[in-house]
């Protein structure tokens, strides 16, 4: 093996490129892993709102280029490969990707997370057939037509909202009984005139052959089932962190989330978790920058030892 | 080999009259993740010159070509052989699932 990089980032999103940034430009050497490209979740994202010093908001895709270019300026690297294995316990930890093998003194966790899938028998199998876990996607295929959302936070919330507008009705199915979005939105859901709210429900049975035509829907406190005409289910009903490359290594809590405190430093001696991969309250984008600043400071810490 | 557009005129003879395998990424200008996925296709269709033919199709200006494979969420990818969809994926994806789908 050659080159070990002072720093390496598993995850190329807001949390990940920021820990590049402070890294390359306080002179260390760091590479960027990123499966896909640049961006994760964030690149994914029509447009961002509440990440400030963008008054007409930015593109999700847009601000992913701009911040990986940033921590390019200064020297940072990106490779684009899946790690496939992190061996983060000695002293120089190894991380396999793309059928290579990198080195490093310090490795910052930036994997985020990914959509919760409902676990419901043929969901898999319709996804892109009515099933879908992005709205501002594929509402447009849905004009006209009747939907349900499954979920009661913000994306939920936002989801229902924006196919509204769209869609002939929505059909906002909550477990509970009321929404945890912000009350951002509960007045306009409320004045939208086509959202329906299903409290206390969940979706139960997917109906359709080759396509999605309708959901069914249980009560939990009657137990009454109701059958939802609807050619498209949306699902948001939360995220899944991807640490699963990281278990038995370094400490999760109960839902799979990386522990580690203000510091991004995890049970781990030089490695450290950053972003909506971190067991923390709130989980944005600014948030995630500000783990990756913290990250790199702590990082050059440990490597000044 | 730079990727092509396809279109309702032209997807006949370019896609399913073609001798070899042809993906295609279904996408438009306002979904993210499309703008995620593209430049992996761009890699992939780089990699595959000249053994797999890599083109595009925007859903807003060729709805039909999307209803009529049945495209309900985006990015698509959806690989063609003999005329035929052959494979569907689903999403943004790493090049490897590309590769996987040829297979």
């Amino acid at each position: 093996m050659g080159n070990v990089y002072d720093m390496i980032v598993i995850g190329g999103g807001p949390g990940g490129y920021t820990a590049a940034l402070y890294g390359a430009r306080a002179g260390f050497s760091v590479l960027v892993l990123e499966e896909l490209a640049p961006g994760g979740q964030m690149g994914t994202t029509e447009q961002i709102d509440n990440y400030p010093g963008f008054p007409e908001g930015v593109g999700g895709f847009e601000l992913s280029m701009q911040m990986k270019q940033g921590a390019e300026r200064f020297g940072a690297e990106t490779k684009l490969a899946g790690a496939t294995e992190a061996r983060l316990a000695g002293e120089v930890k190894e991380i396999l990707a793309g059928g290579e093998t990198y080195a490093a003194r310090t490795v910052v966790l930036a994997t985020g997370a990914r959509p919760r899938e409902m676990g419901l028998p043929r969901e898999r199998e319709l996804r892109g057939k009515g099933i879908s876990y992005c709205a501002t996607c594929d509402g447009m295929f849905f004009r006209g037509k009747a939907v349900a959302v499954v979920g009661g936070g913000n994306t939920a919330a936002a989801d229902a909202l924006y196919l509204s507008r769209l869609c002939e009705k929505v059909y906002l199915v909550h477990r509970r009984d009321r929404l945890r979005a912000s009350r951002a939105y509960w007045e306009p859901l409320g004045q939208a005139g086509n959202v329906e709210f299903l409290w206390d429900s969940q979706v139960t049975v997917l109906q359709g052959g080759t396509a999605l035509t309708g959901v069914e829907v249980q009560n939990k406190n009657s137990g009454a089932a109701r059958l939802l005409d609807c050619a498209g289910l949306f699902v948001a009903i939360g995220h899944l962190p991807n640490s699963g490359l990281f278990q038995g290594q370094v400490e999760l809590d109960g839902a799979g989330y990386v522990q580690a405190d203000e510091t991004t430093r995890t049970n781990l001696p030089g490695v450290f978790a950053v972003g909506d991969l971190r067991a923390k309250p709130l989980r944005q984008v600014v948030t995630a920058t500000a783990d990756g600043a913290v990250a790199a400071h702590f990082a050059e810490e440990y490597l000044s030892l | 080999m730079a990727v092509k557009t396809f279109t309702k005129e032209n997807f006949d003879q370019e896609v399913l009259q073609a001798s070899g395998p042809v993906l295609v990424d279904f996408w438009a200008s306002w979904c993210g993740p499309c703008k995620m996925f593209s430049p992996i296709v761009d890699e992939f269709a780089q990699e595959q010159a000249g053994r797999v033919t890599v083109g595009k199709v925007n859903i807003d200006d060729q709805p039909d070509l999307a209803a009529r494979y049945g495209v309900m969420s985006i990015p698509t990818a959806m690989l063609f052989q003999n005329g035929e969809a052959v494979g569907t994926l689903v999403g943004v994806q790493p090049k490897e699932n590309l590769e996987k789908l040829l297979k």
